[in-house]
């Protein structure tokens, strides 16, 4: 059991490209760290630094304390479980799992107790005599975990391990992974690329982008507080709608309607560009619109008509994909989610696209004008220059120190 | 008959065809030696006469047990040294971005291009001065200059079919760079380490210009170039049949080994380690 804290860290190879730019990062002893971010934001090269496989370049890494620089992985006392698990082919699932415990020259009765229990945990006892090559994949995946598990170690780092799994046994091996990492309390990173295992995983969550840290943070102040544009729109499944705006002292125009800034957002408004006057980029999240017809109370928010293009019904929920009249709003942060997205092969439209979710209940038919409704408490507003949120955080900004809650241990 | 069956039927006939221009000699050479040395000349195929004669002569002939053994000596040491040291090669190659390493490809490619016959002059007059002449080590080191290239070619294409997170898991279980070679990479590399084992051995087993050139004596003497020293019965017969059994006897190791190795070349051990 240990903490890590990354000082500093950069990355930079040899022809000059900065993979990692001055990472900070504090992990407390027993948390579950995500590392989340599109493909080439420098997550996996964080993490393999963090094990030793990559050198650093610049900063310290420090874990239980310790400066581990100049470590071999073998002295970092670390498991690692890869993407595409790694397992040792000539090896049986025993031999796979007690390798580094053999390597250790751990007497062999100790080894067999220590991978019978990891085989109980994983149920993988049945298929312990066996060779990777007869196994499924979540079979392998489990192996992997396993030889991760038996030694003990004082922190498991995971460089998406389940991206090679169909759907279905994902969500399976996610909630394995969430049980484990809570019997056992070991401090975790875990990188990926999905913002719903990042969401449902981690204590915290740092989002990264082009080898910057983004923002770290609890999964809810990540989804309720983003501090900018890429984050908003990263975070969040269907992604949060980006419209363009017009902030006027309390009132900010939008192409739904004119709004009132909520009390509960006024606080935190900082002064955007021009003194709380000018452009800003506005954020709705999907699940913050409604049907108007099922809202009782409509005054904390807005009511607007729109053309249903599009309804998909999820069963629990309808998403609703409406167009507005309004200037697609761009900015270099977008561009980057769109095109992480894939969004570059879809025809451009005119007008900005908006996605609401409305509940199972409500009546709306595709192609037809209806009311709709949204909360404008939850709204969030960026600046369209910097791509920041205007929206300051009121209590403690979330920053690399963990909140207490999700950390007894530290005081 | 349909496309498809005409296609196969052709190329069964190519593949017999083959079969038959590749067996026959060696068929008439196992004839050959099974005839009698006064009938060898007689110009049927099937010996009138069988007889195991000529294999129990040369095996009475120190010319050829001598080279049998240094043949089987030679060959051994010559191609352990060439897998251990191609495959250290191989793997530094395969692994690591180090400075100059497209030129040690390059002049590998280069010794492998270079005539035998060019050397081997220079070679007779510099192991005599040196005392290498007609011993083992002036056989193994040639024969090690030019299997290691070659080696190497084949084994730096192994070793890079291996997934390199097998040897980074190996680190992080805490195994040396030396342990994660010995215990994970090898192991998987065993069906290229038993290819390039079989390709150097038979250079060497097969070689004929070195051994003929190096060689004066039973000392060092290997088979392909015993066979050209065979006595006859007498000073006016040809030993065609000890030729011929000689032949034959020094094909079988090498059917043996390739059959030996053969399923561990095919198999694919690698199946497993990574998804896919």
């Amino acid at each position: 059991m240990a903490e890590i804290a990354l000082e500093h860290i950069t990355k930079r190879y040899g022809d000059g490209f900065e993979a990692v730019k001055d990472l900070n990062l504090d992990i407390a002893d027993g948390e579950f760290m995500i590392l989340v971010g599109p493909s080439g934001c420098g997550k996996s090269t964080a993490l393999r630094m963090v094990a030793g496989l990559e050198d650093i370049t610049g900063g310290e890494l420090k874990i239980g304390g310790q400066v581990v620089n100049d470590k071999t992985p073998k002295d970092r006392d670390i498991a690692m479980v890869f993407q595409n698990y790694a397992l040792y082919p000539h090896m049986t699932v025993r031999e796979n799992m007690g390798f580094a415990l053999k390597l250790a020259k751990t007497p062999q009765d100790e080894i067999d107790k220590k991978v019978n229990e990891a085989a109980r945990i994983l149920d993988l006892e049945q298929h312990l005599e066996r060779k990777p090559a007869n196994l499924s994949g979540g079979q392998r995946q489990r192996v992997a975990m396993g030889r991760a598990i038996v030694r003990n170690p004082s922190a498991f780092l995971m460089d998406e391990p389940l991206s090679n799994l169909d759907a279905k046994l994902r969500v399976q091996m996610r909630t394995e992974i969430s049980r484990i990492q809570q019997r056992l309390e070991t401090t975790t990173i875990y990188v990926t690329h999905d913002q719903t295992e990042a969401l449902t995983l981690g204590d915290r969550i740092a989002v990264m982008r082009a080898g910057e840290l983004q923002q770290v943070g609890p999964p809810s102040e990540l989804y309720g507080r983003p501090k900018n544009l890429f984050v908003a729109g990263f975070i969040g499944s269907p992604s949060m709608n980006f419209l363009g705006g017009e902030l006027d002292g309390d009132n900010v125009k939008l192409p739904i309607g004119e709004l009132r800034i909520p009390d509960v957002l006024r606080g935190r408004l900082q002064s955007g560009p021009g003194g709380g006057r000018g452009g800003v980029i506005v954020g709705l999240r999907p699940e913050d619109f409604e049907d108007a017809q099922l809202v009782r109370d409509k005054s904390r928010g807005i009511t607007f008509t729109a053309k249903i293009d599009v309804l998909e019904s999820m069963g629990s929920e309808f998403y609703a994909y409406f167009n507005l009249e309004s200037e697609k709003v761009s900015s270099k942060e977008l561009d980057e989610l769109a095109h992480d997205a894939g969004a570059a092969d879809l025809p451009t439209q005119a007008g900005s696209q908006v996605v609401a979710r409305l509940e199972a209940a409500s009546k709306v038919r595709q192609g037809e004008e209806v009311e709709l409704w949204f909360n404008s408490e939850h709204l969030h507003l960026f600046d369209p220059e910097t791509g920041k949120s205007l929206l300051g955080a009121d209590s403690g900004n979330g920053g690399s120190t963990p909140p207490a809650s999700s950390d007894p241990s530290q005081t | 008959m349909s496309v498809k069956a005409r296609q196969r039927s052709g190329w069964s006939l190519a593949f017999i065809v083959v079969v038959v221009v590749s067996l026959v000699p060696v068929f008439w050479l196992l004839m050959l030696s099974l005839k009698t040395p006064a009938s060898a000349t007689d110009g049927s195929f099937i010996p009138h006469h069988w007889t195991l004669d000529n294999y129990r002569d040369i095996f009475k002939q120190s010319v050829f047990t001598a080279a049998l053994r240094n043949s089987i000596g030679i060959g051994l040491i010559s191609t352990a040294l060439a897998v251990l040291l191609a495959s250290s090669a191989a793997y530094a190659i395969a692994r690591l971005d180090f400075p100059g390493k497209q030129t040690i490809l390059a002049v590998a490619l280069m010794v492998t291009l270079f005539p035998q016959v060019s050397l081997v002059g220079p070679l007779y007059n510099l192991w005599r001065q040196i005392g290498l002449f007609n011993t083992w080590p002036g056989l193994i080191i040639p024969y090690l200059t030019f299997a290691l290239p070659l080696a190497i070619y084949v084994l730096s294409t192994f070793f890079r079919e291996i997934p390199w997170e097998l040897e980074q898991a190996a680190e992080i279980d805490g195994a040396t760079p030396f342990q994660a070679f010995t215990k994970v990479i090898a192991p998987l590399a065993m069906p290229g380490l038993a290819t390039t084992f079989i390709i150097v051995f038979l250079i060497c087993w097969n070689d004929f210009v070195f051994a003929i050139s190096l060689t004066a004596t039973n000392a060092a003497m290997t088979v392909p170039a015993a066979i050209a020293q065979f006595p006859g019965v007498s000073q006016f017969t040809q030993p065609i049949g000890d030729i011929a059994a000689a032949a034959i006897v020094v094909t079988v190791p090498v059917m043996v080994l390739v059959l030996l190795f053969q399923r561990r070349i095919v198999a694919g051990l690698t199946a497993g380690a990574v998804k896919g």
